[in-house]
């Protein structure tokens, strides 16, 4: 069986909560709209985080902005597959500026969780009628966009060193975390996008 | 050459761009921009991104304001239309957005396909709660662009310069 082929026994949620443990002031946190942003909720709402409801593919873009504008402040992006797939070329640009305090994962379940799990091109090519992919390789592309330190994190046993590296190696760091597809329980936080930026930039600045 | 001592429009966009903070300026290459664009590069209080779609320009905006910092978006026309969807984002998380934009399309354009987007470019961003400034004469930029820039990060508001065509010249493909 080839690693592609490998059944996910990852849970996003228990996961996300581990990476997030301990999170004070100086890490920020930005999460892609749906399951991601439900994620990081339930691992506990705080004005440090910026959970996405829409803009798919804006993630990558805005935790670079934020990490060169804030260099002394550990930026975690977490994100999709789905979306990750829909700004590629924003992995360019991350690895044109070589931010050294950035990390990003990305939660690959291989499906697009908000409209009903459709494959996305992380699923494997030949699944089926309704449920084939491409079987494409993210850390792979993020390699060839230009960053080193990119990963793939499959096991349990690998689940330590991957929240070691994602908060604390130097950047940009890229991980890949299969996991598997669950019906998960919804855990919203604010849906208002000024009053999630307003309370970010008060916390972050000490104004709105 | 020009031997006016009026400094080209762009070395006057780049002060006005100094004189408001402004940290981080995105781009795609463009001739239209040129000048400016390496003005930014050259500079030690600016960080300079090349985008692989003007797309990218918008998160990467609101990352800089949720920072602190200040941005500008340069592109051209027909780069809009790749931005329409995040472009709602200045609305939703209400934040201060500039963008300078080099027409194409717009007067005596010689190249058929810088029409549709060079057209559509003041009604899209329009439709999506974009305020339009427009110059036409290097004389005007300057107060333009100020204008603009205070009405984003004074005002708050989401801003797009039009650099019209006729300020830009007609592209002629290497003929000097």
């Amino acid at each position: 069986m080839s690693p592609n082929t490998q059944k996910a026994t990852l849970q996003r949620r228990p996961l996300v909560k581990k990476i997030l443990e301990g999170a004070d002031d100086n890490l920020l946190v930005i999460a892609g709209l749906g399951s991601s942003n439900w994620d990081i909720t339930e691992a506990g709402d705080r004005p440090l985080n910026m959970p996405l409801w829409g803009s798919m593919g804006a993630p990558v873009g805005m935790g670079l902005g934020l990490a060169l504008a804030q260099p002394k402040k550990r930026i975690l992006v977490i994100t999709g597959d789905g979306d990750m797939l829909m700004s590629l070329g924003s992995l360019a640009t991350v690895a044109a500026q070589q931010p050294d305090n950035l990390a990003i994962v990305v939660l690959d379940n291989e499906k697009f969780g908000e409209t009903g799990n459709q494959a996305t091109h992380t699923s494997p090519l030949n699944n089926g009628p309704t449920d084939s992919g491409a079987g494409t390789d993210l850390a792979m592309i993020a390699k060839g966009c230009g960053i080193a330190d990119t990963g793939t994190v499959r096991d349990a046993s690998e689940v330590a060193a991957l929240v070691k590296d994602v908060r604390t190696k130097k950047g940009p760091v890229f991980r890949l975390v299969k996991v598997m597809v669950e019906k998960l329980e919804f855990v919203m936080p604010p849906q208002d996008g000024a009053h999630l930026k307003d309370r970010f930039r008060q916390a972050l600045l000490g104004h709105p | 050459m020009n031997a006016s001592t009026t400094p080209d429009w762009r070395d006057q966009i780049f002060e006005v761009l100094q004189d408001h903070d402004v940290k981080q300026v995105y781009h795609v290459p463009d001739a239209g921009h040129g000048r400016l664009i390496e003005a930014c590069q050259r500079s030690n209080s600016m960080r300079t991104l090349a985008l692989t779609t003007e797309e990218e320009g918008i998160p990467l905006a609101a990352g800089a304001w949720l920072g602190g910092q200040r941005s500008v978006l340069l592109m051209q026309s027909s780069g809009v239309g790749n931005t329409i969807n995040l472009m709602g984002m200045p609305k939703t998380l209400r934040f201060p957005f500039l963008t300078l934009i080099t027409m194409r399309g717009d007067w005596g354009e010689f190249n058929s396909w810088q029409y549709p987007m060079g057209q559509g470019t003041p009604k899209v961003l329009e439709a999506m709660g974009v305020l339009l400034y427009s110059v036409e004469t290097a004389a005007e930029v300057k107060a333009t662009v100020d204008a603009a820039a205070r009405s984003a990060f004074n005002g708050g508001q989401a801003v797009a310069v039009l650099l019209r065509q006729k300020l830009i010249g007609i592209k002629n493909f290497g003929k000097k």
